[in-house]
């Protein structure tokens, strides 16, 4: 395989919705087929899954032609630092309560851009979080733990 | 006549303090979010889904109905304002309107983005209210054969405007439907891709895939581009447009508004089409056609026209046939559907103050929606100029919030960050998320239909193409598709 094959924009595509079509095929053979008439839960993913390679591999093929490369770099490190920020708040806010889930969200998020100024990261932490406790968990009365076992009560 | 009795029932429900009040809160929201740049309708909406979860039923859409063309209408803000086109709907107006703001008259092309809507929302509102009922009592007609061939037209009409690569976007669509029939088998009980995952079993929620796809994926993009975005940074000083603007946009506005108006009935089309096809021909009209793209007005007004229209008549296929046009639309369906209200061609006759009622409301919604922004442009301004790094943590914020408070599990937050990282792959390759969003709406209701359509016939394909409704909807399918390959053909023949 040529190196640049690795930044062929449709040979990547097409690799991508193969991959997808294949697995959506092999998951769905534990699944009931039927027949046309009265079709299994496995038919219609199955065909879907078909069809899905059928498309990746035209797009694939045409990326061998092309050659099209991938426009600009990857950003992993906003794409990771942005993920983790979601999965933080996913894991704090259960466990932790809102604030602290905000909170970290906020600071791996902002991480995530050109500039980190502490200060501003704090401020907008603060405004927003209080933005987002008033019309949440004030305003529509989500039952949301603000710190763990600290509750707003009205 | 009928409809006045029936338009009178409408403005009764949508004149009550209480859902006036939902209504306005709902555009106020709409635009405060929809003006965020890279935040569309769709994601707008997504994430502010939850806070009608405890509404009446009129209530809860009347709002959603507002949160849509308020955001909307923030978006075309957005495109005027900033030199980078947020959503797909109003990336035409990004064009010549952001020109028109380097002239110094940003002013101006806010107003007539503002009249155009106003006018082309009436307009288009007005359709729903002729149209629906006739449209209603045809689709009564309509079997598991005709759902399936129209849904089929819509996938692949999406798949082709998507404005990316066809190939790729009837690929996406595909992939769409397959995330789609995730969780539990309504036919069987069996479920399927599941992979013992218990948050998976009633499927992967919109608000999942809508926020994954569009916004977070949008932000890294955006996080990753080297060159930053242009904002207009002059004062707005002067927001009249002048006796000869008014003159120059009356037409375009018109044209916007028909064009718009017909491809907002189509599924699958929607604003983001009905707005490039009038810029194309506001430009073939145009006795100076070098004057687009360096501020011609008329290159704002016809796709707001356009847009705003077609974000009407959008309403149209989801209210008479209970089948989304476009994803947006998938979601206010999802909203009434949660609410108890089946969709289909009955609603009218067994819910018309919700009906009506919602037609009223997005009349005064649309008066709303100028009276509240033209005062209040400043603030969008102020908005708009604070720097990107601010912006882009409160937009997650908003994310994970809107997508925890819709099940309070943290399982559909993680969800959403590794559709996230999906949404970000396929951007880079390339691939168009609207294509996949109709598919993964349409998922559930194709395989049920087709299922349907397939034991009626006794498992005989040609039902699709024998039933002269079907047939038409089939041929349609074909034509579009046509349309796009032709060029493509005779362009590798010219070259051989």
């Amino acid at each position: 395989m040529k190196p640049d094959l690795f930044d062929n924009r449709d040979f990547l595509a097409g690799l991508l919705f193969i991959a997808l079509g294949v697995l959506a095929i092999a998951v769905a053979r534990d699944y009931p087929m039927g027949v046309a008439m009265r079709m299994g839960p496995g038919y219609f993913p199955t065909v879907l899954g078909g069809i899905l390679c059928l498309f990746g591999g035209a797009v694939l093929v045409r990326g061998l032609r092309s050659g099209q490369q991938v426009s600009g770099d990857w950003g992993w490190r906003p794409l990771g630092l942005i993920t983790l920020s979601i999965l933080l708040f996913g894991a704090l806010v259960d466990r932790l309560g809102i604030i602290p889930a905000l909170v970290a969200m906020f600071f791996t998020a902002a991480a995530a851009g050109r500039e980190f100024r502490f200060k501003e990261v704090l401020l907008l932490t603060v405004v927003m979080g209080a933005f987002a406790l008033g019309v949440f968990v004030y305003g529509l009365k989500l039952p949301y733990a603000l710190f763990p076992g600290v509750w707003w009560t009205s | 006549m009928d409809i006045l009795s029936n338009l009178a029932l409408g403005f009764g429900v949508a004149f009550s303090p209480e859902n006036l009040a939902y209504c306005f809160i709902g555009v106020l929201l709409g635009t405060l979010v929809g003006v965020l740049p890279g935040v569309g309708p769709l994601v707008t909406i997504a994430m502010l889904l939850p806070i009608t979860f405890n509404l009446p039923a009129v209530a809860a859409i009347t709002m959603l109905a507002g949160i849509y063309y308020g955001s909307q209408y923030g978006g075309s803000t957005t495109s005027i304002l900033v030199n980078l086109p947020g959503e797909t709907a109003s990336a035409v107006t990004c064009i010549d309107g952001y020109q028109m703001a380097r002239q110094g008259r940003a002013g101006p092309a806010l107003a007539i983005a503002a009249i155009a809507s106003l006018f082309a929302g009436c307009v288009g509102v007005l359709l729903i209210a002729l149209a629906g009922p006739a449209i209603a009592e045809w689709a009564l007609q309509f079997g598991a054969a005709e759902y399936t061939a129209l849904m089929l037209m819509a996938l692949v009409a999406s798949a082709v405007i998507s404005g990316g690569d066809v190939l790729k976007g009837l690929a996406m669509v595909v992939l769409g439907l397959m995330i789609g029939i995730v969780g539990v088998d309504v036919n069987s009980g069996m479920q399927r891709y599941t992979f013992g995952v218990p948050e998976l079993v009633d499927g992967i929620g919109f608000t999942v895939i809508a926020v994954g796809l569009f916004a977070v994926a949008e932000i890294v993009v955006n996080l990753e581009r080297k060159d930053p975005r242009e904002v207009y940074t002059g004062k707005i000083t002067n927001l009249m447009p002048t006796r000869g603007d008014l003159k120059d946009s009356a037409w375009p506005i018109v044209r916007g508004t028909a064009v718009g108006s017909f491809f907002g009935v189509l599924p699958g089309t929607g604003p983001a089409l009905s707005s490039f096809a009038t810029y194309l021909l506001e430009k073939k009209l145009a006795r100076d056609p070098a004057r687009f793209g360096r501020g011609a007005i008329e290159g704002v007004a016809a796709p707001e026209a356009a847009n705003n229209a077609a974000a009407q008549t959008n309403f149209i296929p989801m209210l008479t046939l209970g089948l989304p046009a476009s994803a947006t639309m998938a979601l206010l369906l999802a909203a009434m559907t949660m609410q108890g209200i089946e969709p289909g061609p009955q609603v009218m006759l067994t819910r018309p103050e919700l009906f009506w009622g919602l037609i009223a409301s997005m009349w005064i919604g649309n008066l709303m929606l100028v009276i509240l922004n033209l005062p209040l442009i400043g603030l969008w301004v102020s908005l708009l100029r604070a720097p990107y790094r601010w912006l882009f943590p409160s937009i997650i914020m908003f994310c994970c919030i809107g997508n925890f408070s819709v099940s309070n599990n943290p399982g559909d937050v993680y969800l959403c960050a590794a559709v996230g990282v999906l949404g970000y792959v396929l951007a880079k390759l390339e691939c168009e998320p609207a294509p996949l969003i109709l598919g993964y709406v349409l998922g559930p209701l194709l395989e049920e239909n087709l299922r349907r359509a397939l034991l009626l016939s006794r498992g005989d394909p040609t039902v699709f193409f024998t039933r002269p409704i079907s047939l038409t909807f089939m041929i349609a399918t074909l034509f579009v598709l046509a349309v796009v390959i032709a060029p493509g053909l005779r362009k590798k023949a010219d070259n051989a």
